[in-house]
C-alpha cells in the first residue's frame, strides 16, 4: 500500500495544552550498561488523542511504551500516566494501573498454552468480578469487533500472524482501557493485513474514542490514519475529503538518536523544514 | 568470548544469588498475599506429582532391589544377612528415597519449568501477564513452588515405599530369605529421627527444584538458544544444590537429633 498524499490543507485537531493528559514524559533518560538509548525524551498524549511514534529500528520506540506501563523503569526523569506518576509507583500499585491500560505488543504476545477465548478473557478471569456468562459475552464481543468470532477454540499457534494481532488487540480492548499502547501492530505483515489491522485500530479510535499511542516505522500506517476515518454505517473506514478532519486528535512523534526531533499534527509534519525528517517522510 | 574481570565475575554471581533468594522469599510470602492460585496450584500438582510418579516408582523400586543386592553379599560375610531389610530401609528413608526422587523431579521438572517460563520471557508473554494487570510471581511462580514442595514430599513416601518393596522382592526371590522377617526388620528399625530426617528433606529439595527452576526460567534471554541454556543450567544447579544440601541438612540433622 502506498503512502497516501499529505493533505496539507486539512490540518488535524491540534490539543490544547490545559487539557488533560493521559501521558506525560518529562525528560526521560535510559541506558543499557554504556549504551544510552533515550536521551532526554519529553513529550505529552492528551486524553481522547492518538498519537504515532515513528522512528528507525533501534530508536526506542518500543522502549517508550515499556516504560509507559511500568515494565521498565527510566534512570531519570519523570513519567506520569492517567495522572499516576509510574517512577515512583511499586510493581504492587502498577497492576491496578495496568488494568485501565490495554497494550497490543510487536509479536502479539499471547499465551500460548491458551485458547484465543482464555487469552481474549485473561483479564476478566484474573479481575473475578464477572460471571462466566458475562465473560463468554464479553469475549465473543471482543472478537466480533476484530473479525474474528470463530476462532474461539483455537490456539494462538493455529492463527496467522495477522489473526494473532487480531486477537491481541481483543485482548487488549475487552476492559474498554483508558489508555490503548500498540507496539508495532503491522510490523512483519503483508500490506493487506496490515491495512485490517489500521482499520480496526481506527475503528477502536473513532468508536470508543480511546487515547492511544502507537509505535510504528511504516509511516503509510499513520498516514492512513490521520487521512481516514471509520463509519459505522458503512462499518467501512472511509477517506477523508479534502478539507475535512478526524474528530480524533492525532499527531506524530519522530525519535532520532534518543530524542524527540519532531511532535506536532500532520500539517505541521507536512511543513517542517528538517531535512532529515522530510527525507524520512518521502 | 569476552574476558570478564575476577571483580565484575565475583560482583554477578552475588547478584545472581541475591536474585534468588528474593524470588525465592517472594514465592513463599506471596502464599499470604491474595489472590492465591489454588487452580494452578492444582495443576501444577497434577503435573510435577502425578506425572513424575511412574520414574520415581520405577527409581525407588530398582535402588531398593539393588541395594538388596549389594548389601547381602557384604552381610552374608559377617553371617547377618538378616539385617538386609534393616539397612534397606534405613538407607532409603533417611538417604537415597529423598536424594534420589529429588534428583529425578530435578531432571524432569527444574528444567521443565525453566524451560516453559524462559519461553515466556523471551516471547514476552511474561511481559504481557504484567500488561495484562496479573502479577506472574504470584500466578506462575507461587504455584509452582507449592505444587512442587508438597509432591516431592509425598513423592518421597512412595519412593520410600516402593524401595523397600524391591528390597523384599530381591531378599524373598533371590536371597531366600524370608519375606515376613525383612519387612519386621526394616520397619522396626525405623525411628523417629529417621523419618523426620527423611520427611524435611523432600519439602527443602522440592523448594530448591521450583526456585531454581523458576530463577533460570524468568531470567532466560537470548531467544531459542538462551531459553536452552536456562533449560540445562537448571537441571544442573538444582542437582547439585540437592546433594549438598543434603550433605549439611544430613550433619544438621545428626548434631540436632543426637544421631546415631
Amino acid at each position: 500500500m502506498s503512502a497516501p498524499t499529505l493533505p496539507l490543507d486539512s490540518a488535524t485537531i491540534a490539543t490544547r495544552d490545559s487539557s488533560p493528559s493521559a501521558i506525560v514524559f518529562d525528560d526521560v533518560h535510559l541506558s543499557f550498561s554504556e549504551n544510552a538509548v533515550l536521551r532526554g525524551i519529553s513529550f505529552r498524549l492528551a486524553l481522547g488523542e492518538t498519537k504515532a511514534l515513528f522512528g528507525v529500528a533501534g530508536s526506542g520506540k518500543s522502549l517508550i511504551l515499556k516504560l509507559a506501563m511500568g515494565l521498565l523503569k527510566p534512570d531519570s526523569g519523570r513519567i506520569t500516566v492517567l495522572g499516576h506518576d509510574v517512577v515512583a509507583m511499586s510493581e504492587e500499585a502498577l497492576f491496578a494501573l495496568r488494568g485501565r491500560i490495554g497494550m497490543v505488543f510487536q509479536e502479539s504476545a499471547l499465551f500460548d498454552s491458551l485458547t484465543v477465548r482464555e487469552n481474549v478473557a485473561f483479564r476478566l478471569t484474573e479481575e473475578h468480578g464477572a460471571s462466566d456468562e458475562e465473560i463468554e459475552r464479553r469475549v465473543r464481543e471482543a472478537l466480533r469487533f476484530v473479525e474474528l468470532e470463530h476462532t474461539l477454540d483455537l490456539f494462538p499457534s493455529e492463527l496467522s500472524g495477522g489473526m494473532r494481532r487480531r486477537v491481541a488487540i481483543a485482548r487488549a480492548m475487552i476492559t474498554q482501557p483508558e489508555l490503548l499502547l500498540y507496539d508495532s501492530p503491522t510490523g512483519g505483515l503483508d500490506p493487506v493485513t496490515s491495512n485490517t489491522i489500521i482499520e480496526l485500530i481506527v475503528k477502536q479510535r473513532d468508536v470508543y474514542k480511546t487515547s492511544s499511542l502507537l509505535v510504528t516505522h511504516r509511516l503509510q500506517d499513520a498516514f492512513t490514519m490521520a487521512t481516514h476515518q471509520f463509519d459505522t454505517q458503512t462499518s467501512q473506514m472511509r477517506l477523508l475529503p479534502p478539507g475535512q478532519h478526524c474528530d480524533v486528535p492525532m499527531s506524530f512523534l519522530i525519535l532520532r538518536d534518543g530524542k524527540v526531533i519532531f511532535d506536532g499534527d500532520l500539517h505541521e509534519l507536512a511543513q517542517t523544514e528538517d531535512e532529515y525528517i522530510k527525507e524520512y517522510i518521502s | 568470548m569476552e574476558l570478564t574481570s575476577p571483580t565484575e565475575f565475583a560482583k554477578e554471581k552475588i547478584l545472581a544469588v541475591q536474585d534468588y533468594t528474593l524470588l525465592a522469599a517472594q514465592s513463599v510470602a506471596n502464599l499470604f498475599r491474595k489472590p492465591l492460585y489454588f487452580a494452578d496450584m492444582m495443576q501444577q500438582a497434577d503435573l510435577i506429582g502425578v506425572g513424575s510418579l511412574p520414574i520415581v516408582i520405577l527409581t525407588g523400586f530398582f535402588t531398593g532391589g539393588v541395594l538388596a543386592l549389594q548389601t547381602a553379599n557384604t552381610l552374608e560375610r559377617f553371617g547377618s544377612i538378616t539385617l538386609v531389610g534393616q539397612l534397606v530401609s534405613t538407607s532409603m528413608v533417611r538417604e537415597l528415597g529423598p536424594v534420589l526422587t529429588g534428583l529425578m523431579v530435578a531432571g524432569r521438572n527444574a528444567s521443565g519449568i525453566a524451560s516453559e517460563l524462559g519461553s515466556m520471557v523471551v516471547t514476552e508473554q511474561i511481559d504481557a501477564m504484567r500488561a495484562l494487570g496479573t502479577d506472574p510471581m504470584k500466578k506462575l511462580v507461587t504455584p509452582r513452588v507449592t505444587a512442587t514442595v508438597f509432591m516431592l514430599f509425598f513423592l518421597s513416601v512412595i519412593s520410600d515405599l516402593v524401595g523397600l518393596a524391591g528390597g523384599l522382592v530381591v531378599a524373598k526371590l533371590l536371597l531366600n530369605l524370608d519375606a515376613r522377617q525383612y519387612w519386621s526388620n526394616a520397619v522396626q528399625t525405623l525411628g523417629f529421627a529417621d523419618i523426620l530426617m527423611g520427611l524435611m528433606k523432600p519439602a527443602l529439595f522440592g523448594l530448591i527444584i521450583a526456585t531454581v527452576g523458576c530463577y533460570y526460567g524468568m531470567n532466560a534471554r537470548g531467544g531459542t538458544q538462551g531459553v536452552g541454556r536456562a533449560t540445562t543450567q537448571a537441571m544442573v544447579a538444582a542437582s547439585v544444590l540437592i546433594l549438598v544440601t543434603d550433605f549439611f541438612v544430613t550433619r544438621f540433622l545428626m548434631l540436632v537429633l543426637s544421631y546415631r
